[in-house]
């Protein structure tokens, strides 16, 4: 647990007397990173207040808002009028900022590539205080490097993103049933033209059930394919009750056998549900927002998230190492997530064309050595880690798996921002 | 069918943008009026944005009261809803030993806000239907040592919105007083409050669309305030002279 002292700057100039006194700091979001990548003991400086929405062309889809503002808000007030996030990861409780920071990617991958592909250009405020603005075509690295750069390059301070139209506020999923590892990865690769693609994977059979999934293909639904009722108002869906966990679950709820009994449940109920249904945008893209604070099943002493990306040629064997690994430790992840990336062209993002996979487990002295071993098996075959999940590894494990390290830092030295913009994560792995 | 038009008075304060933003999320188009319209562009900009309703902005300086009239008379439209939202918090210490800080914080909490209430009050009787929001204080509700220059001034202001709507009633325009209790804001940055006893700006803002559509008259953001309020003007002189609050 850290305690950190936090700045709230409301204007610009505010901000830059922050950037220009503090002796080092680091931007902050909503806090939907999982471990300590915008924390900064001495100043952590939450941006939530620069949180408006500053112009928009319907021709281009192009908005421009401050970090702050909400992907939640996003939709909110776009949805209604047929756009949609072109890049979202698994909650909307995400800002504009972080979303950068961490260059996160969605269930489309594959097709659109990370939230990159959808940002024209960013607003960035440097040790000066000066905001440059940078775009994918500057000959700096600035924009190579604030797209996955953690916040590091400096303060994210606008952004300019282009929007996605649609047509409806539904989506139409397709669940197709996996009964091992080699069956959902010759789904994914059957269906790389879906728009959106993902799997849930049952991380405790083995042997021949090894790796058994539920991948499920979306696409944004048309008026065709919705019903009467719906097609009066496609954007409109209905209210849902926010769930929240109101207590830490004790220690025992979470276990090998209630995972496994929940994890065959649930993969049968899907192996039914086969085929096509029509789900709203809400339940699709983030199920886990729907429960406020599920992150408390888990207990008081919390969880750890895993997740690494293995290149396309080596993620079979791959994969089969990590489930193994898993299988064998009996540690149950209850949420385990597989997704096919497509090519992916950045300086410090986490994807790359391959096989991700997500984890997440209760803390427990057996979970953390397991973790270590499959640090090891990602880094045997030539895989990578997601910053916006890490918390534990080590600067070691970071620079094996990732060569692109040493021109990031060269860009930071040069600048002088080693020193001064750094998070308790950048300085565990001496970024 | 186009909501009712909503004039936000002192638009740059947290508790005036999320009431801009709740109304205009339930639909209304506001007229935003601050001092310092350059800073409102982006409020306005972002409004407009994110709920498709349109948006206006006005310079408006609650202290220059000789300007209430003409700032009425040249807004677009007559609002249906006003909200005046305009207060200072100023210092007590300052206040104690600057009698011009005092009179800033004693014009700004009452005279302002009445004046500016006033010209509306009297547009809004003519037109037969309308509704007053006056944002004042449970400060106003008895005088203490730590901040009784802006209590005074607030109890005054809770008085003339109480006669206002002893005026009005029969008139078919309805005054709505707020007394929020503690608020999460600029105003309040640095205080060390009771996390349980203070409500969010967005808090105030939906109890005042909830008060406007119930005609409610005196609307304590947190119930527990009006009794807590209760308890504090029920303690006896002789004890509350001597007591640290």
């Amino acid at each position: 647990m850290l305690a950190a002292r936090t700045l709230q700057p409301r204007s610009v100039d505010a901000l830059r007397d922050i950037v220009l006194c503090e002796p080092d700091m680091i931007a902050r979001g909503n806090g939907r990173a999982y471990g300590d990548s915008a924390v900064n003991t001495a100043a952590t400086i939450d941006m939530r207040r620069f949180n408006r929405m500053l112009a928009f062309d319907p021709a281009t889809g192009q908005l421009v808002a401050e970090a702050g503002v909400l992907l939640g808000d996003i939709i909110a007030a776009f949805l209604p009028r047929g756009w949609f996030p072109m890049v979202t990861p698994g909650t909307k409780f995400v800002t504009l900022g972080g979303a950068i920071a961490a260059d996160v990617h969605g269930k489309n991958h594959h097709k659109d590539g990370s939230f990159r592909a959808c940002v024209d250009w960013i607003d960035v405020m440097g040790l000066d205080g000066d905001i440059r603005r940078c775009t994918p075509n500057d000959p700096t690295p600035l924009f190579d490097h604030t797209l996955g750069g953690m916040g590091l390059t400096g303060i994210i301070l606008r952004a300019a993103l282009r929007l996605r139209p649609v047509q409806s506020a539904w989506m139409r999923q397709t669940t197709i049933p996996a009964p091992n590892l080699k069956a959902a990865m010759a789904a994914f690769e059957t269906a790389q033209d879906a728009t959106y693609s993902v799997a849930w994977i049952d991380c405790l059979p083995t042997g021949s059930h090894l790796g058994r999934s539920l991948v499920m293909l979306a696409e944004h639904a048309t008026p065709s394919d919705l019903s009467p009722d719906q097609k009066l108002d496609p954007f409109q869906i209905n209210p849902k009750r926010k769930l929240s966990v109101p207590l830490d679950f004790p220690a025992f709820c979470l276990n090998r056998l209630t995972v496994r009994a929940f994890n065959a449940l649930y993969y049968r109920a899907g192996a039914q549900k086969s085929g096509e249904q029509l789900v709203d945008w809400d339940s699709y893209f983030y199920p886990l927002d729907a429960i406020l604070g599920w992150n408390r099943i888990y207990g008081s002493k919390g969880f750890v998230q895993f997740q690494c990306v293995l290149p396309l040629n080596r993620a079979d064997s791959g994969l089969s190492a990590l489930l193994n690994a898993i299988a064998k430790a009996g540690s149950p992840s209850f949420l385990s997530v597989l997704k096919r990336f497509g090519p992916q062209n950045s300086a410090f993002s986490f994807p790359m064309e391959g096989y991700t996979l997500a984890l997440d487990f209760a803390v427990t002295p057996q979970t953390l050595a397991l973790l270590d071993r499959l640090d090891q098996i990602t880094l045997d075959h030539g895989g990578r880690f997601y910053l916006a999940k890490d918390s534990r590894m080590t600067a070691d494990t970071l620079r094996a798996s990732d060569r692109r390290v040493g021109d990031f830092t060269a860009h930071r030295d040069s600048l002088g921002l080693q020193s001064r913009f750094k998070s308790a994560q950048s300085e565990r792995l001496a970024l | 069918m186009t909501k009712p038009l909503v004039l936000i008075l002192g638009a740059g304060s947290d508790i005036a943008k999320a009431v801009a933003h709740h109304f205009a999320a339930l639909g209304h188009p506001l007229q935003l009026a601050a001092r310092n319209t350059a800073a409102l562009q982006a409020d306005q900009t972002d409004i407009a944005l994110r709920y498709g309703v349109g948006v206006t902005v006005h310079a408006f300086d609650a202290l220059a009261i000789q300007t209430h009239e003409s700032f009425v008379t040249a807004l677009p439209d007559l609002p249906e809803i006003a909200v005046c939202a305009v207060g200072l918090m100023g210092q007590q210490a300052e206040n104690e030993r600057d009698i011009q800080a005092a009179c800033r914080v004693m014009r700004t909490n009452f005279e302002g806000p009445a004046s500016i209430l006033a010209v509306l009050a009297n547009r809004f009787e003519a037109r037969g239907n309308g509704t007053l929001v006056g944002i004042s204080s449970v400060a106003g509700e008895r005088g203490r040592a730590t901040n009784y220059v802006y209590g005074a001034a607030k109890a005054g202001f809770t008085a003339f919105l109480s006669g206002l709507r002893n005026r009005l009633a029969k008139r078919g325009v309805h005054v709505v007083t707020v007394l929020p209790g503690f608020v999460a804001t600029q105003m309040t940055v640095g205080m060390n409050l009771p996390a349980k006893l203070t409500a969010q700006p967005q808090d105030v803002a939906r109890a005042i669309a909830r008060a406007v559509e119930r005609k409610t008259n005196i609307l304590y953001v947190y119930p527990i305030w009006r009794l807590i309020m209760g308890i504090i003007r029920n303690i006896p002189e002789q004890v509350f002279k001597r007591m640290v609050l």
